[in-house]
């Protein structure tokens, strides 16, 4: 789960990190209001979504008088966003972040993941701060530093030491036990939290040694919200597509994608497989859909639906391994989308495993109009000839 | 010969009174599979299938001798569950369990570095020695005893190549699926070792898949000191970067995880990567005939 730059900071500013002074607007008119109680100028007036690259796409804003502040507010409430993380169609901007500007004399890059290799917690720092530090890290790979964190120990000052003193030249010595104030506080957010990320770019330093993080991105183990009730709070569904979020209620793994291809499959690896072969058959899927290994029949029924409310969706393919999922419960549940809505694309179908006879006699049985693959190979064909 | 589970396996299922765990323990049993002992807390003393229940690991060892477990228990406890299995000194502890938070994982790889026992999984199908034994909850019959070895981050995807193996002819030795999951306790560089060793195993297929950097890391292991053939398949070469595809560890992330970055590493490595999962089964096929 992902938080808005707003919720994070908010999350910093109570474990002592500090942040720039602001406000969050849903409307043009709470604006003026804020450049009263908002320090200023230069006011930075930022828009609230979860995609990144917002400031290549408009988003950010750094403006000299109140009246630019209701105008970039107006401009961007409402709006779609487009940025390099967003796809053409983009984000609806539903909230605005107005901040006091601060002066930047040195940007630093903080944050924290779970490194896969060690197993460890781990933090990032870098001098390179303000960029995308995925270009600093194909650039130059030795500005980045990191420090992986015995869990059963947890942390220690000697890790920020290691962090801060490797740097050239070192950040100056007023603003040291800041910098390590902020680190233990990142590790300790990351650790009660449950984050899968923790990220500060930047994290600068002004003329007089004070430290600010001037963004904030916080994403949240979706595994560990069941012990992190209070942060559900924060989640933000109009961040979501629609399908997504409808897919998400039945507990079907679904993502939009911009193909034609609709696909239904069982199990994450054998679903991008399945992608993957469309691909190869010329054409591009729509979706990425996995049903999962205990699928019931109307979750099939309702995945079905799905697929159909994408009204770019030419043709489906179905493919399914039967392992815990059985064939017939799968057959009797598109059997049963088709009644409720008329397929209106062409059906292909490949069953293989648990209870194969059975599921193939359904679909057999039934109205359905449905093309029959006996393997991937011939799917692939099938799926060709569709977009021929 | 096989690796880690055989014959001699005797397993203890934890979380046998639940959904799952009882009827994946009916399905072992069925395929031959010793299921020992069962454990659920504060329901021992009764009996799952003809399997008698404990309330605690360190009765069902003292009590049936038990040496690899199998884990059905829910997120939330299943962290708890593995590291119960590790102290009491299970030779193999696989995790079935989907959706283990992340941290969980941290904390049971701190304590697993100190243990003998050998994690297969989290978020994973299971491992099956075909005609020997199976633990987990690949379907049996697809399967048959011979050469390859399959070692796998997916479950379905693993089901699809080993039905494949199958039909070309080809049986195999092992198969792991070794888990979909971020950190998981054992990967692919920990079994080719152990498949490097075993006498019956003539090749390995590899599946992988978007995220991470295991199969880079196989690339370089198998390119300096694994002597077999090996066939590698790639999932999620069209997976858009950002966003997590159904397995928590499936995601592209800042640059990182690309199937193509996975697939040059491999081919690199002189390892024949099948782009078209439709023929797997016969490039399989060829590359063993050539060997």
């Amino acid at each position: 789960m992902k938080l808005h730059e707003y919720q994070a900071k908010d999350i910093f500013g109570k474990s002592g990190i500090p942040v720039p002074n602001g406000q969050v607007v849903t409307a043009v008119d709470q604006a003026t209001r804020a450049t009263q109680i908002i320090s200023g100028p230069p006011w930075v007036v930022k828009a609230q979504v979860h995609a990144g690259g917002r400031g290549k796409g408009g988003g950010v804003k750094v403006v000299h008088y109140p009246y630019e502040v209701v105008t970039a507010t107006e401009s961007l409430l409402g709006k779609h966003l487009v940025t390099p993380q967003t796809g053409p169609e983009g984000v609806t901007v539903n909230q605005v972040l107005i901040e006091e500007g601060i002066e930047i004399n040195r940007e630093y890059y903080l944050s924290m993941i779970v490194d896969r290799s060690t197993a460890c917690p781990t933090m990032i720092f870098s001098q390179a701060g303000g960029m995308e530090i995925e270009e600093v890290a194909a650039r130059s790979s030795e500005l980045i530093l990191k420090e992986h964190i015995d869990p059963a120990v947890g942390w220690m000052m000697h890790n920020a030491r290691n962090l801060l003193y490797s740097q050239e030249p070192p950040p100056p010595v007023g603003a040291l036990s800041a910098l390590m104030s902020v680190m233990a506080n990142v590790y300790k957010i990351f650790m009660t939290l449950d984050c899968t990320l923790v990220e500060i770019n930047p994290l600068v330093l002004t003329k007089d040694r004070k430290v600010f993080a001037l963004d904030a991105k916080v994403d949240i183990d979706d595994n560990a919200l069941f012990r992190q009730k209070e942060l559900l709070l924060l989640d933000d569904p109009r961040e979501k597509d629609p399908l997504e979020l409808m897919a998400e209620k039945y507990h079907l793994n679904y993502i939009r994608l911009d193909g034609n291809i609709g696909a239904m499959v069982n199990g994450a690896g054998l679903a991008m497989a399945t992608m993957d072969v469309i691909k190869m058959a010329g054409a591009e899927p729509a979706n990425f859909l996995d049903v999962g290994g205990g699928a019931s029949e109307d979750m099939i029924t309702k995945g079905v639906e799905i697929i159909l409310k994408d009204r770019r969706v030419k043709a489906i393919l179905i493919n399914i391994f039967g392992g815990i999922l059985r064939c017939d419960v799968l057959a009797r549940g598109v059997v049963a989308a088709a009644k409720k809505t008329s397929i209106r694309v062409p059906l292909i179908v490949r069953l293989e495993g648990t209870n194969v006879k059975e599921g193939r006699e359904i679909l057999r049985n039934s109205d359905l109009k449905f093309l029959v693959a006996r393997d991937l190979g011939e799917a692939a064909d099938l799926v060709s000839k569709q977009v021929s | 010969m096989s690796i880690l589970v055989d014959e001699r396996t005797r397993v203890v299922v934890q979380g046998i009174t639940g959904r799952e765990g009882a009827f994946h323990t009916k399905q072992m049993l069925e395929y031959g599979t010793v299921v020992a002992a069962g454990v659920t807390p504060g329901k021992g003393g009764r009996e799952v299938e003809g399997v008698p229940v404990f309330n605690t690991i360190k009765q069902a060892v003292e009590e049936e001798g038990v040496n690899v477990s199998c884990i059905f228990v829910p997120p939330p406890f299943a962290a708890d569950a593995i590291i119960d299995s590790a102290s009491a000194g299970l030779e193999v502890i696989v995790c079935i369990t989907e959706g283990i938070p992340v941290l969980d994982m941290v904390k049971v790889a701190s304590l697993l570095k100190n243990e003998k026992s050998v994690l297969i999984g989290p978020n994973c199908p299971g491992i099956i020695s075909p005609g020997k034994t199976k633990v987990g909850i690949m379907p049996g019959p697809i399967h048959k005893p011979g050469p390859m070895a399959v070692i796998s981050r997916s479950g379905t995807l693993t089901y699809e190549v080993v039905y494949q193996l199958t039909g070309t002819g080809l049986g195999q030795s092992t198969c792991i699926g070794i888990g979909g999951d971020p950190l998981i306790g054992t990967t692919f560089i920990d079994h080719l070792k152990r498949f490097k060793e075993d006498p019956e195993t003539e090749g390995v297929v590899l599946i992988g898949e978007i995220g991470g950097t295991a199969e880079e890391e196989a690339a370089d292991y198998i390119r300096e000191e694994f002597n077999k053939p090996v066939i590698a398949f790639i999932a999620g070469q069209t997976a858009p970067p950002g966003r997590r595809m159904g397995h928590a560890g499936a995601i592209i992330s800042g640059g990182q995880g690309k199937a193509e970055d996975k697939i040059n590493a491999l081919q690199a490595a002189g390892i024949r990567v099948a782009l078209n999962l439709g023929t797997l089964g016969e490039t399989v096929q060829k590359v063993m005939e050539k060997s």
